[in-house]
């Protein structure tokens, strides 16, 4: 594993008026690491991604991502380093007026020159990438919950970026599409390398994919552990820690 | 490692012949979606001049390939194909060869499962407009029937109401509408007042300017100003407000705790249009009256008793009343469209704006029709 950091917090304390959620919050993220943020209901874990990919300001503490602070970026710093970014909602997000062929073609049309049969190609291939071949003309409201998630992360990969977001992909889905969107994960962090960073709660895709995890916690507004998954089941003497990795109450 | 640092931003070709017709392609640097035109280009420029009977394509110096630079290859393969010229990639690193085993080279071939969508033609738009109007009245008028019925039941059981849901929103729909009812009623008051007095003034006739605003005011204006506004203000956030609670599944939360959604979200907000909007009339026409009376002191030299006089005068009880009528029928059209266009929210976000909009145009529509029917009615009952 490269530890080249693609992603560094240091010291990021969050608040929502005079609430703080988050304090003095840092760790690193490596270059092509499956990186899951970990924690339960209202810990901030969805908060401290919203402040990664730079929707919401830090009260204080610095974030850089791919070298550039985003705390302190302009307006066009960041539109350049969003560019390098995707990021999958948990409500997958694809824009309900356009055809999936037309969400993932947005991005392409609207951030390169590509002649339009290149944008085609390329969004059919984005399409078979996520097991989605021949759907490009059929509107999001047709899919289902799990081929929605497939088609967003598709468009999130559309300018193929360093880095990936995924704010609890799992939600909603089956134990087997569950898996099988694990497996596409999988293999697109294996064949592309792409960093991917991932809010979650989902035990068994944490022990399946995971490289590292952090995980935050509501009462103590920061990361109560980090490391390997199974690492921190087996081995972790804070009982919070203990009762998520191994289910308890 | 293939993420590449974002200031290595090159990539460069050689070509070397091996053998007449044998050809190698050396790329060096980052094939990346940000460069793929120029990419593309550069070898089409490089081969195109050249006679080939083999190429062989040398990826060892390639520091970083993405899935848009993985198209450009497969290219380039693709376009010697068809000139029968083999294309063999070379040096390929395990990464690489992870990024071509992903993607699927022949999607493009992979025909689509559902046509593209064409616009209707005439034909078919008009026959699905008329299903749409058959299918809205059809709606429309069994909404009608069941709240109805609800209204009956609730001034029969006049405790089964939520008479605080009633009171906030006769705050909302006219409380918070005093405002800009008062503002528009005395704007329109003073443009009357200006605009006619430029005409009657040549007839020495200035006192008509005060008949003229009371009677526009008290007839027409002062209801059907009112009651586009509350549907501009209220109507719409009925619609808006029963919409989400639709997407929300908050209706069939309702219905399965045994609440008639009808009774429950639309009698207190159409009781409390019936109860505010007539007010909201009186009010209006007040202001407008004034805004006459202002241009009259002002600019025609008419003392305020005169006026006030003149504009007693011309209108009479019967007037007040059929408006205040119309505003009660008004008010129950705003009111009863607005959540009805709520009730008819089909999925998601996108349904409920729809569907607020719908809700203001259809209540203007049937505003402009019930005074048209007034019209018509009053003229011979009086």
């Amino acid at each position: 594993m490269n530890k080249d950091p693609i992603i560094e917090v240091e010291n990021l304390t969050t608040r929502y008026g005079d609430t703080t959620i988050l304090e003095k919050v840092s760790f690193q993220v490596h270059r092509g690491e499956m990186f899951m943020i970990l924690g339960g209901s209202g810990c901030g874990k969805s908060t401290l991604l919203k402040h990664i990919i730079g929707l919401l300001n830090p009260y204080s503490g610095r974030i850089i991502v791919n070298g550039t602070d985003i705390t302190a970026a302009g307006e066009d710093e960041l539109r350049q380093l969003q560019k390098a970014i995707g990021v999958l909602f948990q409500a997958d997000a694809l824009f309900g007026s356009m055809t999936l062929f037309e969400n993932i073609a947005l991005p392409l049309s609207e951030y390169t020159d590509l002649s339009p049969e290149m944008i085609d190609r390329i969004v059919k291939m984005k399409l078979a990438l996520v097991n989605l071949a021949g759907y490009e003309n059929h509107m999001p409201a047709e899919l289902s919950g799990g081929m929605r998630k497939r088609a967003g992360l598709a468009r999130a990969m559309a300018l193929d970026p360093l880095l990936l977001f995924f704010d609890e992909p799992w939600a909603g889905l089956d134990p087997v599409t569950a898996a099988e969107l694990d497996i596409l994960i999988r293999s697109i962090n294996d064949a592309m390398r792409t960093t991917m960073v991932i809010v979650t709660q989902e035990l068994a895709s944490i022990f399946g994919i995971a490289q590292r995890v952090i995980m935050l916690d509501k009462s103590a507004r920061g990361i109560i552990a980090e490391g390997e998954p199974k690492e921190l089941k087996e081995h972790s003497g804070d009982p919070r820690v203990n009762n998520f990795f191994n289910r308890k109450a | 490692m293939i993420a590449p640092p974002v200031q290595e931003k090159e990539f460069s070709l050689r070509i070397e012949e091996r053998e007449p017709g044998d050809m190698t392609l050396f790329i060096f640097g980052r094939i990346a979606i940000d460069e793929l035109n120029q990419f593309t280009a550069e070898v089409k420029s490089i081969l195109d001049n050249k006679t080939l009977q083999k190429l062989e394509v040398n990826l060892g110096g390639v520091t970083y390939l993405d899935s848009a630079g993985a198209l450009a290859l497969f290219q380039i393969e693709e376009g010697h194909a068809t000139r029968s010229v083999p294309v063999t990639f070379h040096d390929v690193t395990d990464e690489i060869k992870g990024i071509l085993n992903l993607l699927d080279q022949k999607a493009h071939q992979i025909p689509p499962l559902a046509p593209m969508r064409k616009a209707p033609n005439i034909l078919e738009q008009v026959g699905e407009a008329a299903r749409l109007v058959l299918n809205d009245f059809y709606q429309v008028v069994s909404f009608i029937g069941e709240l109805l019925i609800a209204l009956v039941h609730s001034v029969l059981k006049p405790r089964s109401l939520r008479w605080n849901d009633v009171l906030f929103y006769m705050k909302s729909a006219g409380a918070d509408g005093l405002p800009i009812v008062g503002l528009i009623s005395l704007l329109m008051g003073l443009i009357m007042a200006f605009m006619s007095s430029l005409q009657l003034r040549q007839f020495g006739a200035n006192i008509y300017v005060a008949s003229l605003v009371a009677i526009a005011m008290v007839k027409e204006l002062g209801p059907i100003m009112t009651a586009i506004l509350v549907a501009g203000r209220s109507g719409s956030a009925f619609a808006a407000e029963i919409g989400t609670m639709i997407v929300n599944d908050e209706v069939n939360a309702l219905k399965t705790m045994g609440f008639e959604p009808i009774r429950f979200l639309a009698v207190p907000k159409v009781l409390a249009a019936v109860f505010v909007v007539p007010l909201l009339t009186i009010y209006a026409d007040f202001f407008a009256i004034l805004g006459g009376l202002v241009v009259g002191v002002v600019g025609l030299d008419l003392t305020a008793y005169t006026y006030i006089q003149q504009t007693r005068n011309s209108i009479q009880v019967f007037d007040i009343v059929s408006s205040l009528i119309k505003s009660v029928v008004f008010a129950v059209l705003i009111a009863g469209i607005g959540c009805q266009r709520g009730f008819q929210v089909r999925g998601g976000a996108e349904s409920v704006g729809t569907s607020t909009t719908s809700a203001v145009v259809s209540a203007i529509f049937l505003i402009i029709v019930a005074d048209s029917a007034f019209a018509i009615i009053l003229h011979y009952i009086k």
